[in-house]
């Protein structure tokens, strides 16, 4: 079975380093963005079937991120977990109510990101 | 001819033509067209102090001591300039408190009190009644000479008959009459006369004409002018003294105490008390009264000192009394109209004096004295008789009657000892006695009944002593060795030289004596006393009544419970029971309620009756009978004192008020603004807290992935593990930094940042910052040098600081000028007063907009760069606030794509100017 394609959208390069040895480990094809702009083109390009989205992202903020995905249908399938640095019960809600699928408060639990994702894409495949 | 027949007839038709007069004014007044209501009218029936003393006496007066005679219209032309002060407040008293007499005014002002009310009242009909029969004496006289007309024969009234066969006892019962006819026809709750008012200011204007038209005849037909009679005066020696100061017009002391004394007359004799106040319309009429009344004295007095002369040397030789000179020249000049004139003059000045007089007294005797003994006669059950009214009228009656007989006695008794201004004089002393007790009870809230009690009766025991009895002395009714050796023989006691003070006149004398003993216990007794709670609150109401606004004040310190149907039923028994009903009625619709529409009578309908009453039977037994219906009460003192500081406070409080909420709108604008500013600043602390949050987030989430990622693979090779725990490291450097400056930034916004200033050099503090840097700078290939001026002065601060600073933005220079040529220049020089460092970098530069917030907290100029440059976003910040805390500024001047120019200025130390501010500086930072 082919692996699962995650695109990682985040500018802080030593977490962008941690998230990739992590799903790389847990046997997931990983692609890895900078700002909010390459986050949406590489989406389409790639369509991967999760994204994990930090909100404080350069040029175009992971909620547009999150919106502009949802608005396009070919990206139906695509799950969206969102990380964000801020605890605000805003920002959560927020994201749900754009259509993420799941959010992780950083700093976060590695085992329970993994386990997140897993359980994200598994339920996809059923 | 001038008959006796055509005397009388004559004066009958006069007083008749009063009656008329009266009868219309009254009339007018119940129809609700006053003629009264006006200030002329007012100013002349105050002119009802020119009583026959002035039309015949100061005639007499200044033919014995010249211009002596003017004391007596000096003293109330004087006082009437206080009158828009004193004599508004005693009005508006008077009016708010329904108070018909002195005395009424003087036993409310002191708590109600029924035993001062008598006191005045005793002291007035003893101290008035020489003053009633002056007038007695001066009709009786006038009556007599005028009879004998053509010939001028001085009355021998040496052993006239008493009573009946006395025609001044007849005199005396017509006045009475007359009086009774005019005061006492009705009774009424404001004792106001309207008709007699009218009347009284007839015989004004009639008195003066009369007087005017003698001093015209005697001048300019007798003689050619003033200057005629003065010049031929003044060749006469004994004459020409009348015409100096000093002498015969009396010592310095008279004048002043007669001036005094006539103030005091004209404020507080009972006749005086009736028109100005009791009698008064409208409180504003006082304005014109002010100069109407002293022109009126000044033109009843202008012809005095002409006529005095003129008789003088018509009836050279004496046999004439000069007290009849203004009759007898006319007279002795063939003149029987002008005689006629004259007469009726003098009778208008006379009765007008008797009646008002007496009807005020009269009204003190029936309200102040009967009827407060009548009513504690419990056996008399007064209080159960259902119509009081005709009882009332009865007494004041038989008061008037019983006033004029007492005049007539001491006429007959002591009349003829004296000139008629000297008998005038013993009654100004004794109404000189009310004095303390009324300005003092306006102006101070301090005094008290006792006091006044004891003040009243003190003054009035001297003036008894040292000038009526000895009144009696020189008429021979006592021994005249009562004034020659005193009471007992003893020395000291001679009544007119008590205590060994002579070299004063009588009534000087007298004033001295009275006045020490009147104001000394006043003052004395009532400072040994608090007021009780009815004697405060009296006082408060009269000394505070300018500023009260409404009548009604009285009732609110009142508290209890009557039933209506009594207070009307106690009302009826004095008013008549259909004036009592129509009282309430009016009272009701004032109020805008039906009648008798409540059950129970509240605070102001029973204060509302106890005032009517007060017009009817006085204020001290109003109180009386109001509290045998009424269950009352009784107020503390200290519920007074709060109703007092209440209703003192309220006004001021008022204006107060408009004061404060203005004050109120500004604060409410300034703080509203203030309040803007503040949920700015929470804002702002919002975003900070959250912003250094997710600052400190970063790391530390990078930090706990790598040390569970070490965790969970305990298989990674040694590379890779070396790789993630220096990650680990350098983020918890970056998140020790972070929360150094965090709390640094704090530290140095709050002021509470230690600062270790000393003098330093700029040069080496900026070759330090090149060599901490160098090892940077040569990683990067970036080239770095600093041009400096050889001498430079020194400057005064934190040397740490300012090394902060400087790493601050040569490390920011590094970070965007990562290029090949990459060159860093440090400039010093001196600017005015300044140092100034330029940290200039040939790198990316910085946009304009980004030029304006680079300064802020946690503005990062790499946002916009996929490459976040590293940093806390702090360093700028906080490089600001160090520049600026040492008087300095840090700005940035920058080309997108040719770089940016960092440039800070720090002040001199040998300059003047920044002594002061460092001063202020150290101050400030308390450092």
């Amino acid at each position: 079975m082919k692996p699962k394609k995650i695109l990682i959208a985040e500018d802080e390069p030593s977490i962008v380093l941690s998230l990739e040895f992590l799903l790389q480990n847990a046997g997931y094809e990983v692609t890895v963005t900078r700002d909010g702009n390459e986050a949406l083109r590489m989406s389409e390009r790639e369509k991967p079937d999760l994204i994990v989205l930090d909100i404080m992202l350069p040029l175009l903020d992971g909620f547009e991120v999150c919106r502009r995905i949802r608005e396009n249908e070919t990206l139906g399938h695509t799950k969206i977990l969102m990380l964000t640095a801020r605890g605000h019960e805003s920002a959560i809600e927020k994201s749900l109510a754009l259509g993420a699928n799941a959010y992780m408060t950083k700093p976060f639990s590695t085992r329970e990101l993994v386990k997140k994702i897993n359980e994200l894409l598994t339920t996809a495949a059923a | 001819m001038l008959t006796g027949a055509t005397i009388v007839l004559a004066s009958f038709a006069y007083v008749g033509l009063l009656f008329a007069i009266a009868y219309y004014g009254d009339k007018r007044a119940d129809a609700g067209r006053s003629i009264i209501a006006n200030p002329y009218i007012y100013a002349l029936s105050l002119a009802v102090y020119c009583t026959s003393w002035t039309f015949y006496g100061s005639v007499g007066r200044a033919a014995t001591s010249g211009i002596g005679f003017l004391p007596i219209y000096l003293g109330p032309t004087l006082m009437a300039a206080l009158w828009w002060y004193v004599m508004l407040k005693i009005i508006r008293i008077s009016k708010a408190n329904r108070i018909t007499s002195i005395a009424d005014f003087i036993a409310s002002r002191y708590g109600k009190s029924q035993i001062l009310g008598g006191l005045v009242t005793i002291i007035l009909v003893i101290g008035i009644v020489p003053y009633i029969a002056l007038q007695l004496k001066a009709i009786s006289t006038s009556f007599s000479i005028i009879l004998k007309y053509p010939e001028v024969v001085m009355p021998d009234k040496a052993g006239a008959p008493l009573f009946l066969g006395d025609n001044t006892f007849y005199i005396a019962m017509l006045l009475a009459a007359f009086t009774i006819l005019f005061g006492t026809r009705h009774l009424d709750a404001t004792e106001r006369h309207e008709g007699l008012v009218a009347a009284v200011a007839f015989e004004s204007l009639v008195k003066l004409l009369a007087f005017i038209a003698v001093g015209l005849f005697v001048t300019f037909v007798m003689y050619n002018g003033f200057g005629d009679i003065f010049n031929r005066a003044a060749e006469v020696p004994q004459l020409n003294a009348l015409l100096m100061l000093g002498g015969a017009s009396g010592s310095y002391t008279t004048w002043a105490s007669l001036t005094f004394l006539s103030m005091l007359a004209i404020m507080f004799l009972p006749r005086q008390f009736q028109v100005a106040v009791v009698e008064n319309v409208d409180e504003r009429h006082l304005n014109k009264a002010i100069w109407l009344f002293p022109l009126y004295l000044f033109a009843i007095n202008i012809f005095v000192l002409p006529i005095a002369l003129g008789g003088l040397m018509h009836f050279q030789g004496g046999g004439v009394d000069a007290d009849t000179f203004v009759l007898t020249l006319p007279m002795a000049q063939q003149q029987p109209m002008l005689a006629l004139f004259v007469f009726i003059g003098g009778l208008s000045a006379a009765t007008g004096m008797v009646i008002v007089e007496t009807i005020a007294l009269s009204t003190m005797v029936c309200n102040d004295l009967v009827m407060p003994v009548l009513l504690r006669m419990k056996w008399l059950r007064l209080t159960e008789r259902p119509d009081l009214s005709g009882l009332l009228l009865g007494i004041r009656r038989g008061a008037i009657v019983v006033i004029l007989v007492l005049g007539y006695l001491y006429f007959y008794l002591a009349g003829e000892a004296y000139a008629l201004v000297s008998i005038g004089l013993i009654s100004f002393s004794a109404v000189a006695q009310f004095a303390p007790a009324i300005i003092g009870g306006i102006f101070w809230k301090g005094g008290t009944r006792t006091g006044a009690i004891w003040g009243l009766a003190a003054g009035f025991l001297v003036w008894l002593y040292t000038l009526l009895l000895p009144s009696f002395a020189k008429s021979g009714w006592l021994p005249i060795t009562f004034l020659s050796q005193g009471i007992f023989g003893i020395d000291l006691l001679k009544p007119q030289q008590l205590f060994g003070l002579y070299g004063l006149d009588d009534t000087t004398h007298c004033l001295f004596w009275s006045m020490l003993a009147n104001i000394g216990c006043y003052i004395g007794i009532s400072l040994l006393q608090r007021p009780n709670a009815a004697e405060h609150s009296q006082a408060t109401l009269f000394v505070d009544v300018l500023k009260q606004s409404s009548a009604t004040a009285g009732s609110r310190f009142w508290r209890g419970s009557a039933s209506i149907d009594d207070l009307l039923a106690l009302l009826g028994r004095f008013l008549g029971p259909e004036r009592a009903r129509d009282a309430f009625a009016v009272y009701a619709r004032s109020r805008g309620e039906k009648p008798n529409q409540a059950p129970a009578a509240d605070a102001d309908l029973v204060h509302y009756a106890e005032s009517l009453l007060a017009g009817t039977i006085g204020s001290a037994s109003a109180r009386a009978m109001i509290a045998s219906v009424v269950d009352e009460e009784p107020l503390g003192i200290d519920e007074v004192m709060n109703i007092i500081d209440e209703a003192s406070q309220a006004l001021a409080y008022s204006r107060q008020l408009e004061q404060k909420s203005r004050e109120l709108e500004a604060a409410t604008n300034e703080l509203r603004g203030a309040n803007q500013r503040l949920q700015e600043l929470d804002r702002l602390k919002d975003d900070f807290i959250s912003t250094v949050t997710h600052e400190l987030r970063t790391p530390l989430t990078s930090i706990r992935a790598f040390s569970e990622i070490l965790n969970d693979n305990p298989q990674l090779d040694t590379g890779q593990r070396a790789k993630f725990l220096g990650i680990i490291i350098k983020e918890s450097e970056r998140l020790t930094r972070l929360i150094n400056q965090v709390l640094d930034l704090a530290k140095i916004e709050s002021g509470n940042a230690e600062w270790h200033s000393s003098e330093i050099d700029m040069r080496e503090v900026l070759e330090d910052s090149v060599t901490a840097v160098s090892q940077l700078f040569k990683d990067r290939n970036i080239t770095l040098e600093i041009k400096a001026p050889p001498e430079l002065p020194l400057i005064v601060a934190d040397r740490d600081r300012l090394m902060q600073v400087m790493l601050n933005l040569l490390s920011n220079a590094a970070k965007f000028c990562e290029r090949p040529d990459g060159r860093v220049n440090i400039t010093l020089m001196r600017q005015d007063d300044t140092l100034r460092v330029d940290v200039t970098d040939n790198g990316i530069g910085i946009s304009p907009s980004d030029q304006k917030i680079i300064f802020d907290k946690f503005r990062q100029v790499g946002d916009t760069l996929t490459q976040k440059p590293r940093g806390s976003g702090l360093g700028l910040a906080i490089s600001r606030e160090i520049i600026s805390h040492f008087g300095g500024r840090l700005w940035v001047t920058s080309t997108l794509g040719e770089g940016s120019t960092f440039s800070f200025t720090l002040p001199i130390k040998a300059s003047s100017k920044f002594e002061v501010s460092g001063l202020k500086l150290d101050q400030k930072f308390g450092t």
